[in-house]
This record gives structure tokens, C-alpha cells and sequence, in this order.
């Protein structure tokens, strides 16, 4: 114990907290929820929406709890007649200045101003109405994210995120007093500045005015078209998330019931983005081998290493932006979602006697950033756009509802064939680490011959919750044709969230590091709190996630990339070999440099 | 012309490449030319490892951090209470009349804009305004045009 013990009181309850303990959270140790705004668990403290004003006996003014720190002999009410008073009037001068229009608002339902003026029965508006006072704008631009400036109260979580978790700063808080305002540079709209469209603003807004570009309807459209055959697609960490869309608790892994409900929808083939992701991992893994070998043995200058991954669109925007000059470091594969695109309207649609533009490729993600991807000008190798529609795991939630369907009294079932098979090693691409820990099982196996020296397949040095993570792994006993590899230790690092992914990169900028791989995911968690996953979001919530997908993947038969079956089949009637001219075409990609500023 | 890069080297030297250095930059920057350009801002950004949107946002709180162009003499009327129990009003219509501005607006030649501000702390000597860094209390109509013309005659001369 190296705090002090500090004891005070709550409604009159005792308790025992350390130095430094915060009123909201000494509260919560007693169970007494005390309402929050600005508020998040995941972000520093900001104090400034005061609805968790408490009352202090023998203080003057009420108190914001989640910004005072506990001191000995406190006495606290939460829910004094002036406490509940002074909340009521916070949340009616809230609404004054909020465009409250919820039944047509996209978070209607899931709203915490909405539940505060709920729960606290505001009744008729007590202020003068200012909306239409407020110099408001709406972006819609981008194809990810809506900003509705008539909704935003100010709490500045976005700006929190934006710069404390993702190191990006789009956002920061522009003008004073009533012309205050979240604001881009100049008010430029979010596609034509520093965003990378990750959506971890949108999880953490408490409103509607950060929300998503839904693409529900079109979805619908295409489903009730006669003349298209509409395949979905699922990404690893959609199973493990939909369920809180739907009254789950988080953890909850719901793969056979997903694939059920997608059916029911009308899906005409229900496949899996992990299908593409063992795919991504023999791509990648050569293309991994291959840059080595230049180095190491061809001694080619002119190929960059370390390798970075290159399957999180968020990640591939930031460095466009700030790291233009790493970019022949990022590895060329597309992502998983687009090799998907690529492939089911080229592979699939012959297989199934189809004609690409028939096809229409719809991905369920867990992320924002995807629907951007699937609009960049380069994602059209099979000469259509190769994914046509993005849905959020949110909106997913969404469409299942809207069907009317009982999910819980779905019974389970597997995927379509053709694209559909997968392994562990594609489902641990939702987890930070996964990517890495999926490429090591393939890669070190391909080269030695033998599985990688972990029990149970299982790299634990690569997985867990530090932001930047090292691991070096050294092969020996190599197949005679990789004997250039023999002995060599080879270092991998992992980063989650671009605020981590920017200072691994300064380092390696800096020559303080040196490393061979890095796996970088834009966010906390990696996928599995992506900007498209179900809100609220938590460090307890993604842990629970996370030990879900391990889960996942340890209780699969297959848990090697390369020993998917359904993409060695693609190998041997279609694509050739890994990094075949074929698989160039139509699996690998090239970048932009980007301003910063 | 104005260098923005010298501005930078200078203040951080003596600040250092931190955010303490903004605002003295940001201020030398207008002290020169009255207010902040698209690529000035960038530079700053540049210079401080910040994003441009910070900078804005920065400057945006700041009535006198002005991020649209700016005429060569800003003028301030004060919009406060007891200024306008003065009577700024009829200033303020005096000043757009013989400027043919509105407020917000720069005159055409680039010389004048005409701006309001919050309380200068001349409460007691309203109603007043703020010529660049000049306070003009005690005003009339009248005496609000002539001060003008002085600048005026001032520039041509
Ligand atoms: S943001 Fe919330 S309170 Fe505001 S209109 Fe939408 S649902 Fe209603
Ligand atoms: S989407 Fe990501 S990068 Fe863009 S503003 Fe939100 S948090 Fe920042
Ligand atoms: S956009 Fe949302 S998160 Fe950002 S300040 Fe407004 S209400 Fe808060
Ligand atoms: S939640 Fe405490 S001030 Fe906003
Ligand atoms: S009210 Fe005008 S200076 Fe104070």
C-alpha cells in the first residue's frame, strides 16, 4: 500500500477509499450511480457538462463529482432535493441549446441526454429555445461519419479521443461562449482533413452528433432486388459484439446465430471475412518472406523493412497523412474486406455461373474507417466497385430488429461454402495481436516446417492490452530453402490505437528501434473496439470481447491459416500461388501520400 | 510581406517548441498584419508538432486572433451594457455610414473593418472604441468620424 486510505461518507454510507479516488467513482464502489456527460471512462477528466454535481456538506457551491478527488471526513449526497434541482436545471439548459428533435434522430434510443431528460422528466422546455441562435453546420461529406453541429452539447469527448487516443486532433474546440463549437481546421469538412475515419469519436459521442453514415436502406434495396445476388461478408469481431446490440452481455460469442439471422434477411450467400483474412495471412506472409530474402540475401536497398500490416483502414489513412514517407513499408495487400470485394466478383461470381455486376458484396464491419476503404478509387479490381455497401455491427443490430426476428431462439448455423471456411487464425484478426499472432503461425511454419514453439498454438507475448507490445521469435531448423533464415531472431511489435501507432513510428523513424514486422490496429483493442462495435464502449466491455474471440479461436478445429481449405482450393483453380500476378492484381493495393497539414 | 517562419525561429527561442509558444507566435503574427492566414496557421502547426485544427481552435477563442482578413485598422466598438446605455448605437451607425460598411465588413481599399467587442473596461467613459491598439472614450458621432478621417489623412499623407 503506497496511497493512503481516505474514509468518507455517501448518503449518509460509509467508505474507504484510496488518495486520489474520485466522488463519482467512490460512489460507484456503493453502488450509487451519479449521471455523466462529459464523463468517460476511457478519456481524461474534463468537468465541464456538471450533471454529476453532488452535494458536499459545509461546501458552498455543489461539486462536480467525476473532477473531486475523495478527502478525509467528506460527507456526500448524491441525490439531495438541490442536488436533483440543479440536474434538472443542467439538463434543461442542455436542451435549450440542443436540437431535440428525437424521434428523428439517429440515436434515438441510444442516447444519454436523451435517457438524463427521461429520467429527470424534464417536461415542457423551461428556457428560451436557442437552437436556431447557434451558428450550426451539418458535414455529410464524408462517407463514414455525419457531424451535426445542432446536436453536439459540448462535452468534448470526440476532442478527447481524438487527440488522447488517436494522436490525430481533427477535432478541437473553436470559438467561445455561445459560438462555441467542435470545429476542423477552418470548419473544413471531415473528408478533407487529417481524419481517418475511425469512428472512435462516434463511440464515445453521448448524442447524435457524431454518428455514422448509415447505409441501411440501400442494403434493403439491394436484398429486395430480383436481379442481384447479395452476398455478406462478416468481419472476425462482429460475432463477439452483435449480441449487445441485441440484449447480450458483452463476451458473448454468437457466431452460428449471426449467420442464422443473416439468412433470415434474405441474404442470398452469408460468407466470412475470416475466409479472406487466412487469405491476407498467406499474401502477407510471403510478401513478408520475400522483402526478408531481398534484404537479407539479395541485399536490395530499395525494399523496405520493417513491414507494417495493412489490413486496418484507419491505420492506412494516418500514415498517408503523418508517416508519407513509410509508406513503402506498408504492406501491399488489401485489406480482408476487400480481397472479399475482389474475389466475389471475380472467383465467386464464375463459380457460381454469375456475372460480377450482378453481384452485389455487402460487409458487416466493426468499423467506420471500412466504408471509406470500400469507396477509395483503387478498390475496383474486379472492374465494379468490389464492395458495394459497408454496415456498422450497430447497424447490423439495426436490420435484425427492423426484420422482427427473435435472435435468441435462433438456432445456430455455418456459413456458405466457397468463401465461407475459415480458422482460429482468421478470427484473432479482431483482436490487437491477432494479425501478428495468426502471420507467426503461418510464416514460422512455412519456414521451418514445424508448428511455432507456443503451447497450444497459442503466442502469448503478442496478445494482451499494453499499447506497444515487442516479441521476438528465432528460427531454427529451417527447410534448406529458407536456410537464409536460420538463426535469425525475428522481432515483431504491435500497436493498438494511433496515438501508440504514432509514437512506434517515431521511434522507428528515429533508428531507436528495429524491428522486421509490425502489426498496427487504429483501434483500442484492435477491431474488437472498432468505431463500428456496439455503444457503450469500455476497457472492460473490449476485454470481455477479446477473451471471446481467443475463445473463438481455440475452440476451431483449424487454427492455421494455411490449412484452410477453402483457400487452398482458390490457390489450385484460381489464384495460383500467394503473390502470383493473379493474386498482385486483384489482392494487392498501393497508397497515397497525404498532407498532414 | 510578412515572415512567419521568422516569427517562429524568434518566439521559440525564447519559448521553446511547445504549445506555450502559441500564443506569442500567434499574437506577433496579427501584431503585424491584424490577422491570421490559412498558411500561417499550418506553419504554426508545422513548427509545434500541433494539428492545424488545434491552432484554429486556438485562435477562433481569441476575439482579437482574427482568422479572416482584416482590414490595415480594426476598429472595436464596445457592445457592452454600459456603452450602450451610452448610446454605441448611434456610433456605431456613424461609423458604418462614413465607412459604408456594415459591421463585420472591411472597407473595399482594404483600410478599415468595423467590429464590436465585449467590454474594454472604459465602462466609465463610454461610450468607447478600440482603434488597433488606440482607445477612443468619451464618444460622439461626430467625434467617432473625425477620428476616422484622421487615419484617414493619415494613410494618404
Ligand atoms: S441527440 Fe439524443 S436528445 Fe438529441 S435529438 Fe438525438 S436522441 Fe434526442
Ligand atoms: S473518426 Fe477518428 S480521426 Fe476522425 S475525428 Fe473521429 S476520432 Fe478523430
Ligand atoms: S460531438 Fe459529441 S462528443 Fe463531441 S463535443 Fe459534441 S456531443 Fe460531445
Ligand atoms: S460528468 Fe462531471 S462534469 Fe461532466
Ligand atoms: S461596457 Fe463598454 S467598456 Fe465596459
Amino acid at each position: 500500500m503506497n496511497k493512503f486510505s481516505v474514509n468518507l461518507t455517501i448518503n449518509d454510507i460509509p467508505v474507504t477509499v484510496p488518495e486520489g479516488t474520485t466522488i463519482l467513482e467512490a460512489a460507484k464502489k456503493l453502488d450509487f450511480r451519479i449521471p455523466t456527460l462529459c464523463y468517460h471512462e476511457d478519456l481524461c477528466v474534463a468537468g465541464n457538462c456538471r450533471v454529476c454535481v453532488v452535494e458536499q456538506v459545509g461546501a458552498k457551491a455543489l461539486v462536480a463529482a467525476c473532477a473531486t478527488p475523495v478527502a478525509e471526513g467528506m460527507c456526500i449526497h448524491t441525490n439531495s432535493a438541490t442536488v436533483r434541482t440543479a440536474r434538472k436545471t443542467i439538463i434543461q439548459l442542455l436542451l435549450s441549446e440542443h436540437n431535440a428533435d428525437c424521434t428523428k434522430c439517429y440515436k434515438n434510443g441510444n442516447c444519454e441526454l436523451q435517457n438524463l431528460a427521461h429520467e429527470y422528466r424534464v417536461g415542457e422546455h423551461v428556457f428560451i429555445d436557442l437552437i436556431n441562435e447557434r451558428r450550426l453546420t451539418i458535414d455529410d461529406l464524408s462517407p463514414s461519419i455525419i457531424k451535426d453541429d445542432s446536436k453536439c452539447i459540448r462535452c468534448q469527448r470526440c476532442v478527447r479521443t481524438c487527440h488522447d487516443i488517436q494522436g490525430v486532433s481533427a477535432l478541437a474546440v473553436a470559438y467561445k461562449g455561445d459560438h462555441q463549437k467542435i470545429s476542423t481546421f477552418l470548419d473544413h469538412p471531415l473528408v478533407e482533413v487529417v481524419c481517418t475515419n475511425c469512428g472512435q469519436c462516434i463511440n464515445r459521442c453521448p448524442v447524435g452528433a457524431l454518428v455514422e453514415k448509415t447505409n441501411i436502406e440501400e442494403v434493403w434495396d439491394a436484398i429486395n432486388d430480383p436481379t442481384k445476388h447479395v452476398v455478406v461478408q462478416t468481419a472476425p469481431a462482429v460475432r463477439v459484439a452483435i449480441g449487445e446490440e441485441l440484449g447480450y452481455d458483452p463476451g458473448e460469442r454468437l457466431t452460428g446465430k449471426m449467420v442464422t439471422a443473416l439468412r433470415r434477411l434474405g441474404f442470398n450467400s452469408v460468407l466470412d471475412t475470416d475466409f479472406t483474412a487466412d487469405l491476407t495471412i498467406l499474401e502477407e506472409g510471403t510478401e513478408l518472406l520475400t522483402r526478408l530474402k531481398k534484404v537479407l540475401v539479395d541485399k536490395d536497398e530499395t525494399v523496405a523493412l520493417p513491414m507494417t500490416t495493412s489490413c486496418s483502414p484507419g491505420w492506412v489513412k494516418f500514415i498517408e497523412h503523418t508517416f508519407p514517407e513509410f509508406l513503402p513499408n506498408v504492406s501491399t495487400c488489401k485489406s480482408p474486406q476487400q480481397m472479399f470485394g475482389a474475389l466475389a466478383k471475380t472467383y465467386y461470381a464464375t463459380k457460381k455461373g454469375l456475372k460480377a455486376q450482378d453481384v452485389c458484396v455487402v460487409s458487416i464491419m466493426p468499423c467506420t474507417a471500412k466504408k471509406y476503404e470500400a469507396n477509395r478509387p483503387e478498390m475496383r479490381s474486379s472492374g465494379y466497385k468490389d464492395v458495394d455497401y459497408v454496415l456498422t455491427t450497430r447497424e447490423l443490430g439495426t436490420m435484425i430488429k427492423q426484420a422482427g426476428i427473435n435472435f435468441r431462439n435462433l438456432e445456430e448455423s455455418h456459413y456458405d461454402s466457397l468463401m465461407g471456411d475459415s480458422t482460429g487464425a482468421g478470427v484473432i484478426f479482431g483482436a490487437t495481436g491477432g494479425v501478428m499472432e495468426a502471420a507467426l503461425r503461418t510464416v514460422y511454419e512455412i519456414v521451418t516446417g514445424r508448428e511455432v514453439p507456443f503451447k497450444n498454438l497459442n503466442i502469448l507475448p503478442v496478445r494482451g492490452i499494453e499499447g506497444v507490445r515487442e516479441a521476438t521469435i528465432k528460427i531454427e531448423g529451417c527447410q534448406p530453402e529458407w536456410g537464409f533464415l536460420e538463426g535469425v531472431e525475428v522481432s515483431c511489435a504491435v500497436a493498438h490505437s494511433l496515438a501508440n501507432a504514432k509514437k512506434l513510428m517515431e521511434a522507428v523513424k528515429a533508428g531507436l528501434v528495429n524491428y522486421h514486422f509490425i502489426e498496427i490496429m487504429a483501434c483500442p483493442g484492435g477491431c474488437l473496439g472498432g468505431g463500428g462495435q456496439p455503444i457503450p464502449t469500455s476497457a472492460e466491455i473490449r476485454n470481455k470481447r477479446s477473451q471471446a474471440i481467443y475463445n473463438e479461436d481455440a475452440g476451431l478445429p483449424l487454427r492455421k491459416s494455411h490449412d484452410n481449405p477453402e483457400v487452398k482450393i482458390l490457390y489450385e483453380e484460381f489464384l495460383g500461388a500467394p503473390n502470383s500476378h493473379k493474386a498482385h492484381t486483384l489482392l494487392h493495393t498501393h497508397y497515397t501520400p497525404r498532407k498532414r497539414y | 510581406m510578412l515572415d512567419v517562419q521568422k516569427i517562429i525561429e524568434d518566439v521559440t527561442q525564447v519559448y521553446g517548441k511547445s504549445r506555450t509558444a502559441l500564443m506569442p507566435i500567434l499574437q506577433a503574427v496579427v501584431k503585424e498584419r491584424n490577422y491570421l492566414e490559412d498558411k500561417e496557421m499550418i506553419a504554426v502547426a508545422k513548427a509545434l508538432d500541433l494539428s492545424p485544427a488545434e491552432v484554429f481552435g486556438t485562435a477562433s477563442f481569441y476575439t482579437f486572433l482574427d482568422t479572416v482578413p482584416r482590414g490595415k485598422y480594426c476598429i472595436r466598438v464596445c457592445k457592452t451594457i454600459s456603452c450602450h446605455m451610452a448610446g454605441k448605437d448611434e456610433i456605431i451607425k456613424a461609423l458604418e455610414d462614413t465607412l459604408r460598411i456594415k459591421v463585420g465588413e472591411t472597407t473595399v481599399d482594404k483600410q478599415f473593418t468595423l467590429m464590436t467587442a465585449n467590454c474594454l473596461g472604459w465602462c466609465h467613459k463610454g461610450p468607447v472604441m478600440l482603434i488597433n491598439d488606440e482607445v477612443y472614450p468619451e464618444l460622439t458621432p461626430q467625434r467617432a468620424i473625425e477620428i476616422v478621417n484622421g487615419y484617414r489623412r493619415e494613410n494618404a499623407g
